[in-house]
């Protein structure tokens, strides 16, 4: 880290509001705008989030912050044209593909399904200004972390994505984020999912560098999953390992909706990811998992949130952590269940298996309860590879090295079977022994093989 | 469950509650540098003391009261509070004599000052406010070379001992309340084994406080050396009042090779009145040192008093191969406040530890379980085992799980589980059915529930244990 | 095809083969007996390479190659297969891709190539109904929710699969009722040809019913006290261990 002060940091990206101020509103609609002020007086007034405090207990932010970045208020133009410079496809995998090019999306060359609306931020505002009225700034205005409240101030790019009422996606949308460029560079992006109601649909993200620099990307979506939507997000993050990603995903939950959110973290130094789900409507349920295979000087920070606010609901964690080298693993699991939550299930589980000496985990799994009838359990272990299975495995002709892949995968395995894209859970059980024997796979690292064309 | 059970709230009685009629040698309220000195020349202390006191006065203005904790603390002020209050004897305690009135307290209290009339196989070091005022079968222990007396007089008689280890488990600088306690203890037990003894009796300290608007600030120490073995209980008790009472004591084990201490509380401070009126506030730092190879140290904990309880008995496990326990039945009542758990740090290589801790919350209580593993880069081979379950009554009450995992080490097997249920009400029905009352099926559930913890404590305090627990309850079925 | 010459081993320091002395030729099964304790269990797991004991002394051969210098692995694809006591159980692992990198990395290190997928199917196809195991266990994570039958069967199963030299069998009776003794039984009976060998480690004479030894060697406190031929078991069967502790306590 270069020797720069988080309060440094912080009057910097202040100042670099306040300068452009006008720019940055220039041509955003009225519903962004009239949010930043009171985002970025709270963000001068709190600052960067500190380590140690409960929600930043071991994870030093200013590993993000604290190196100099560029930043572009407009979307650059000499940003290289997406299509040239790669095309996305998974083998077997018939998606749709919406492509973001350092926060902004570059609709010349995404396929978006005729029933669902995809679009640039700022458009979705102006064509369903009540939609995005009603749910823009709504979950992250709640939320104490002031790296949402940074990304409030600045955001100009990102995707609207409106899934309307009923409608049933019948391929997965898939959002390629591209981070490019030879030049250090900080994107804002902010995205809104509105699933509707009795809606259906499954979207992959993938975020990726398409060139060494040093990116750092915070990202903030907030998702509102209406009444009986079903949604499956899943999220490969696969940034070089320069680079540093806080992505923030803010759900909200309406009566009988579903959600699975699974989160694979492959590459990125520096990864803090936020989940957090409000349980809005009864009978909702949420399934949330995250694998993470960091190695190296990785520090990889899941930080995931349920708030059973009403009766009835259902919410199950996974998370697991594979690491290696001098890699660090943070888990933080926070469940709350509410007075008159009433018959909330909430199971939480974190497991982690340290493979090298100097590897570190911290696990933090948190439960509050103020309903009486209630089940929830959390449990949280911290081990190795299990030593008769080796044996066992190489009696049965197995090299070690081998045996301990064929352990660590099936490990992994836990978190891929609940993909619910068949071709999908292929791809990442082939990614996650890629990482695991240290490849990188083809183009960017990304799992989508993206050629060059 | 029965609504009109719940409206059914019976009276639990606070047995101890009661003031017992004593004179008392009690210093102005206020806390400041000169009330540090005059505690200090009261128990004549030597200067190295005083200087110990005054550093860690001097540290505590410097820190602020922690609130990370789950707890709702209202303000206190320390200038509001009495920092010494000794119960006037006219007899001479060194003797072995006792005011007849003391006793009458302890007595009643079902703890025994007279020898002849003792539990058989405890040795009681009892405290009052801010003095010890009588150590039984101190002579017979001292046959076998045991220490075991008020703090006061172990600075007398051993200071040397007390010096080396004062402080090495809980320095004044540990937190907010050990800084206090630092400055201000007025007494408390001392507790030395030699190496290779086998301690023949259980010791016990029971503190109890009488006097109105102190602070009761006692310190344990206690070292067992080589080899050698000592099972220690802490039972505790106050007057039901409307105001609050604080108490912050600090005790400090330092457990050498292959030793074993085994550590018992039954905490029962007055919780205050079903409208949250009253009750001693419990900050408390609990730390125990396990210094030597293979050393062994358990906790075993029922907490049943007290309006706001804060306290994380926890073990440094130093020594390469050593071992420790913690067992605990936290229970919360009316609108008791608990936030409590264990600490284990493993340093030495090959440590083991085990947390085991039932939470049971009832009325409109909030009870937290919080605790810490943390394995060093060099313990090798550390392992731990962590239970907390919380049990709830009623749908008011709050049951909280905030447990910290550090491993620093890849050799390390930390497992951790929790779960969280309510009491079961075809359980209650089961025992409804067999003709026993709601009230008597939740004594019987929730003793069960706890039994693993409460089969770690000696025999005569697990039944007294088993009688708090439902006492506590009482009235907070629903 | 294997000697074994004065090998010693110990646990944590403590000695549990005090000089061990067989020899096995191709075509032979070799039973050890011997009461709880004698170290019946050590001997396989020193043979096959386990590194929680250690070898203190002695030698042996199996196949003209030093077995003690190998890993586990090396020992296994030359040949030597055991069936474990207690198979473990591994979660997301499944017995189809288990097998074939067993298969395929014995084959590597013979010089062959891999099987291809169908060959392979094919191969697990064959062996399975050999050893009549339901091709549903094959499906599912090695072990996983197995019941105690079918762990030792899905052991016989890969052992099948694994065509070794030497086997040896880790008291493969324990925990089996007499419809499934006689069914793994008879696997490990359809798979012996005059090039294989067998160890049976047993506690009982039961499964010596059904796998004839041409050798009986009874272990104790270590060492191999006793050696005779198949009528050994009926004797020890009938007289208990209390007739060879005493014998060999009184020497």
């Amino acid at each position: 880290m270069e020797n720069v002060s988080s309060v440094g940091i912080k009057d910097k990206l202040t100042a670099l509001y306040r300068q452009y101020a006008t720019q940055i509103s220039d041509g955003m609609p009225e519903a962004m705008n009239r949010v930043r002020e009171t985002a970025i007086s709270q963000f001068d007034a709190l600052g960067l989030p500190r380590k140690g405090c409960e929600r930043y207990r071991f994870t030093e932010i200013m590993t993000a912050f604290g190196h100099a970045y560029g930043y572009s208020i407009n979307k650059l133009s000499a940003a290289a044209d997406s299509q040239t410079v790669f095309r996305c496809a998974v083998p077997d995998l018939d998606t749709y593909t919406i492509i973001i090019n350092n926060g902004w999306i570059d609709l010349k060359n995404s396929t978006i399904p005729a029933n669902v609306v995809a679009t640039e931020l700022a458009d979705g505002a102006n064509k369903y200004p009540e939609l995005f009225a009603a749910h823009y700034n709504r979950l992250a205005a709640q939320k104490d972390d002031t790296t949402i409240s940074l990304n409030t101030a600045f955001a100009r790019s990102g995707l609207f994505l409106y899934i309307p009422d009923n409608v049933v996606v019948d391929k997965p949308i898939q959002i390629v984020n591209v981070l490019s460029g030879n030049n250090p560079l900080m994107v804002n992006q902010r995205n809104l999912i509105v699933a509707g109601r009795g809606s259906q649909s499954k979207i992959v993200i993938c975020d990726h560098t398409l060139a060494n620099s040093q990116f750092l990307l915070n990202n903030v979506t907030e998702t509102v999953l209406q009444p009986n939507a079903q949604l499956d997000c899943y999220c490969i993050q696969n940034l070089n390992d320069r680079s540093s990603q806080i992505a923030s995903l803010l759900i909200e939950q309406n009566a009988d909706s579903q959600l699975i959110a699974n989160t694979l973290t492959l590459h990125g130094g520096f990864v803090r990811n936020n989940v957090e789900v409000l349980m809005a409507g009864q009978h909702a349920e949420a399934s949330i998992y995250g694998l993470s295979l960091p190695a190296g000087h990785q520090h990889i920070d899941n930080f995931t949130y349920v708030d059973h606010a009403v009766p009835n609901c259902t919410s199950y964690e996974l998370y697991k952590n594979v690491l290696n080298d001098e890699s660090v693993g943070v888990f933080s699991g926070y469940v709350l269940v509410r007075p008159d939550a009433q018959k909330t299930n909430a199971q939480q589980s974190n497991k982690n298996i340290c493979i090298s000496p100097s590897a570190r985990m911290y696990t933090k799994p948190q439960l509050e309860i103020y309903a009486d009838d209630v089940k929830c359990s959390h449990g949280a272990t911290v081990g190795q590879l299990d030593e008769s299975a080796l044996f066992y495995m190489r009696q049965r002709c197995i090299g070690e090295d081998e045996a301990k892949m064929m352990l660590m995968s099936a490990f992994a395995h836990e978190v891929v079977r609940t993909i619910r894209i068949p071709i999908l859970a292929e791809r990442y059980a082939e990614m996650i022994e890629n990482r695991l024997r240290g490849r990188h796979a083809a183009c960017g690292d990304c799992f989508m093989k993206c050629e060059k064309r | 469950m029965d609504s009109n059970i719940i409206s059914k709230v019976t009276d639990s009685e606070y047995k101890y509650g009661f003031v017992s009629d004593i004179e008392h040698d009690t210093i102005g309220k206020g806390l400041n540098e000169d009330v540090i000195r005059l505690i200090s020349s009261k128990k004549e202390e030597p200067e190295w003391l005083l200087e110990f006191r005054l550093k860690a006065y001097r540290h505590w203005l410097t820190l602020k009261m922690p609130t990370w904790a789950h707890l709702d603390i209202p303000e206190i002020d320390y200038q509001d509070i009495i920092y010494y209050s000794a119960p006037k004897q006219n007899v001479k305690p060194e003797n072995g004599e006792i005011d007849p009135e003391l006793k009458k307290t302890f007595d009643k209290l079902g703890i025994p000052l007279d020898e002849q009339k003792a539990l058989s196989g405890v040795a009681f070091d009892a405290v009052m406010d801010s003095v010890s005022v009588k150590t039984t079968y101190k002579d017979a222990l001292a046959e076998r070379g045991i220490i075991f007396c008020s703090f006061s007089e172990a600075v007398r008689n051993h200071p040397d001992l007390v010096r080396q280890y004062l402080g090495s488990v809980v320095p004044p600088t540990d937190n907010y309340f050990a800084a206090l306690n630092s400055a201000v203890f007025s007494d408390g037990s001392f507790c030395y084994i030699p190496k290779g003894v086998r301690c023949p009796m259980e010791l016990s300290t029971y503190f109890r406080i009488n006097a109105a608007k102190t602070g009761q600030f006692e310190r344990t120490l206690i070292v067992c050396d080589d080899d050698s073995y000592v099972s220690y209980l802490e039972g505790c008790t106050a007057p039901r009042r409307d105001e609050n009472q604080l108490h912050a004591a600090i005790v400090e084990i330092v457990v050498m090779n292959n030793a074993e201490v085994k550590y018992s509380t039954v905490q029962n401070w007055y919780p205050g009145d079903k409208e949250g009126r009253g009750g001693i506030y419990n900050f408390v730092t609990k730390r125990g040192l396990c210094k030597g190879v293979n050393a062994r140290l358990s906790w075993s904990q029922v907490e049943t008093g007290s309006a706001i309880t804060w306290k994380y008995p926890g073990t440094v496990l130093l020594g390469d191969g050593s071992s420790s326990e913690f067992y605990s039945v936290a229970v919360t009542n009316n609108h008791q406040q608990a936030d409590t758990g264990s600490k284990m740090i493993h340093i030495g290589r090959n440590t083991s530890s085990r947390i085991v801790s039932k939470g049971i919350s009832a009325g409109q209580s909030q009870n937290s379980y919080r605790g810490l593993v943390k394995v060093s880069a060099n313990a090798d081979g550390a392992r731990n085992y962590s239970q907390c379950d919380s049990l709830l009554l009623g749908d008011k009450c709050g049951a909280h799980t905030f447990p910290y995992v550090e491993c620093l080490n890849n050799t390390a097997v930390l497992e951790h589980e929790a779960t969280t249920s309510k009491i079961g009400e075809d359980q209650i029905f089961y025992c409804n059915q067999r003709g026993i009352s709601t009230e008597d099926a939740v004594g019987l559930i929730v003793n069960g529930y706890a039994k693993e913890v409460l089969n770690t404590l000696p025999m005569e305090f697990a039944v007294e244990a088993q009688k708090l627990l439902q006492v506590s309850l009482e009235g907070s079925v629903g | 095809m294997l000697t074994i010459k004065d090998l010693r081993a110990s646990i944590d320091g403590k000695p549990i083969l005090k000089g061990i002395n067989l020899h096995i030729n191709a075509g032979e099964v070799h039973a050890i007996m011997g009461p709880n304790g004698s170290g019946k269990s050590t001997l396989s797991s020193v043979l096959t390479g386990n590194s929680r004991f250690t070898v203190d002394g002695g030698e042996v051969t199996f196949l003209g190659r030093d077995l003690l210098a190998m890993p586990p692995e090396d020992r296994a694809r030359l040949g030597l297969f055991m069936s474990f006591q207690y198979p473990v159980e591994i979660p997301g692992v499944s017995m189809v891709n288990f097998m074939r990198a067993a298969v395929n990395e014995k084959r590597k290190f013979n010089g062959l190539p891999a099987l291809s997928a169908a060959e392979y199917l094919k191969l697990m196809r064959e062996k399975s109904q050999l050893v009549e195991i339901d091709s549903r266990l094959t499906s599912r994570s090695v072990n996983e929710g197995f019941s105690g039958g079918e762990k030792k069967r899905n052991e016989i199963f890969q052992m099948a699969m694994l065509e070794p030299r030497l086997s040896i069998l880790d008291e493969t009776d324990s925990g089996l009722d007499i419809d499934a003794l006689r069914i793994v039984a008879s696997g490990v009976n359809k798979l012996k040809t005059p090039e294989t060998s067998a160890i049976v480690i047993t506690h009982y004479q039961r499964l010596l019913d059904y796998i004839v030894p041409d050798v009986v060697h009874v272990l104790y406190n270590g060492q191999i006290v006793k050696t005779g031929g198949k009528e050994l078991a009926l004797e020890l069967e009938e007289k208990g261990y209390d007739w060879i502790k005493s014998e060999f306590d009184n020497k």
